[in-house]
């Protein structure tokens, strides 16, 4: 048992302050518990949401200490026993209340992507899929939408860019479909001109919260980024796409 | 609780709560690349001592003109179009590299990795994550004028050919007065080849072209594509490409030191020539 300060942000839309509050911190804690804590003895009216506590719902996702972080996976032994824990919302998404952000902007955006779109059934009826094409989507499906990374990006959250970039998270699930095997919506043009891969500038904040550690800027938008320059900016390919055809619809 | 309301998060530029160093890596990366790019501007404008049999400083390959008379100037012979021309102005001093630099430039300032330390470093946009970046009115990100960081394949396409030129100057290292041997010279040449070809051969534009901009790596009969297999052996060095790229570019810089050294006869290269 030992006390620790914490200043957590309380308010909602229109404004708030940091409240301090010392609890006794338990051997093992994480700081999703010492918010629960927190709320069972000094404050039960503090917001945050959570659900599964294992780092696999994406629900808690807050900032820790100025930096975007799981509350569930955030030991509270990485911290030097002095230090003041700041706890705060997402910064990209408006506040309801204390800790909790509206991320439905986020579910937007996943609306306006098309979904997966099969090619027509071999004649024995099954689809096959090799492993070595599983894998390299298989990374991008660890997504667990905590939306750090959509936090972090500061085209976002600093540029305020909402309306011109959909951001890693859906960049990611864009790389998911763009590099299915088996798929066959062309999204490319929409990739460069709707969901604005140009935006990204590739700084690898996204990738360097991910608690899934997913290679968001390495292997899906700089990838993605690769596939708008065949299509758009690269003479060569440009001619030899329009040689050899399309290879999936428009 | 009753302060007055705030915001919970500052617009202030470089406000965070970070609490960790966070200043540290954008203020020693935009250090070490200034100091690079002084010293290759400098040595770029000596026009001289780049060369001392049989080595070649890569900042000056390939020699496209030479200017005999100037101090440690490679032979006549190494030049691909001779002496330099007579009416090149005299303001611009006739060194080769302001005829070759312009390519590993291009290469190394349109690289993936590149992008995000100068963007992060002499940008703020941002200077680290989760700290405000600098306020732009209508941030483009890449597409208004950064748009010519699209031309990065093209430049991998200019620096392979520098690998192979710096690969031949390389092995031409072990030969002095076609006389066959090996010297200190040697060796740094020869790693300096090797990492820059561990950096240009992990680029991410490559990595796309090799394989990675195929949709079925098992498609059309289920056997393993080859673009498969360069795609992975490349994914390898991708995956330290911030590594290659610090290294070698310390390294160009290191050899292009030694041989200066050397043929202002400064420092003494250990050979199996013995002289």
């Amino acid at each position: 048992m030992a006390e620790r300060t914490f200043r957590v942000w309380r308010g909602d839309k229109t404004g708030g302050q940091f409240v301090e509050y010392k609890i006794e911190i338990d051997k093992g804690m994480v700081v999703l518990d010492a918010i629960h804590r927190i709320q069972e003895q000094k404050a039960s009216d503090l917001a945050c949401r959570w659900n599964c506590k294992a780092g696999k719902c994406g629900s808690c996702s807050m900032e820790i200490n100025g930096k975007p972080k799981l509350g569930c996976m955030t030991r509270m032994n990485s911290f030097k026993e002095d230090e003041v824990i700041t706890i705060k919302p997402l910064k990209t998404f408006p506040i309801i209340k204390d800790l909790v952000t509206d991320v439905s902007w986020n579910y937007e955006q996943n609306k306006r992507i098309a979904p997966l779109k099969l090619p027509p059934r071999p004649k024995d009826g099954k689809y096959r899929m090799y492993q070595r094409d599983a894998d390299r989507v298989q990374e991008f499906r660890k997504c667990i939408e905590c939306y750090l990374c959509q936090n972090v990006c500061h085209v976002l959250r600093d540029q305020h860019k909402k309306d011109k970039f959909v951001g890693p998270r859906f960049m990611i699930r864009l790389a998911s479909l763009e590099m299915h095997p088996l798929d066959t919506e062309d999204r490319i043009e929409k990739i460069k001109n709707e969901y604005g891969s140009g935006y990204c500038n590739i700084t690898k904040c996204c990738t360097d919260v991910c608690p899934e550690h997913i290679h968001i800027t390495d292997n899906g938008i700089i990838p993605l980024k690769e596939r708008v320059v065949d299509r758009f900016f690269d003479p060569i390919a440009i001619l030899l796409h329009k040689i050899f055809g399309k290879k999936k619809s428009s | 609780m009753n302060q007055t309301k705030t915001e919970a998060h500052s617009t202030k530029f470089a406000s965070t709560n970070r609490t960790d160093l966070w200043w540290l890596e954008p203020a020693a990366t935009g250090f070490g690349f200034l100091c690079f790019v002084v010293y290759t501007t400098w040595a770029m404008f000596q026009a001289g001592y780049y060369y001392a049999a049989p080595y070649l400083s890569p900042l000056y390959s390939p020699v496209l003109m030479v200017d005999p008379s100037a101090p440690g100037a490679a032979p006549v012979a190494h030049a691909w179009f001779g002496t330099w021309p007579p009416w090149w102005p005299k303001f611009l001093p006739p060194s080769p590299a302001m005829l070759v630099l312009f390519g590993p430039l291009a290469f190394r300032l349109t690289c993936y990795y590149y992008r995000k330390f100068y963007y992060r470093s002499y940008f703020a946009t941002p200077p680290a994550c989760a700290v405000t970046a600098l306020p732009q009115n209508n941030y483009k990100g890449e597409t208004g004028f950064l748009l010519f960081q699209n031309i990065h394949r093209y430049t991998l396409y200019i620096a392979i050919c520098y690998i192979f030129i710096l690969a031949y100057d390389a092995f031409r290292a072990f030969f002095n007065h076609g006389q066959f041997g090996i010297g200190v010279g040697t060796v740094i040449l020869v790693i300096n080849v090797l990492l820059l070809a561990h950096y240009t051969f992990g680029c991410h534009a490559y990595r796309h072209l090799m394989g990675g901009r195929l949709d079925c790596f098992s498609c059309p009969n289920g056997k393993e594509h080859l673009g498969h297999n360069l795609w992975k052996k490349i994914t390898t060095l991708n995956e330290n490409h911030m590594f290659w790229a610090w290294v070698s570019m310390i390294w160009v810089g290191f050899t292009d030191l030694y041989v200066r050294m050397v043929s202002m006869g400064v420092w003494h290269d250990f050979n199996t020539w013995g002289h």
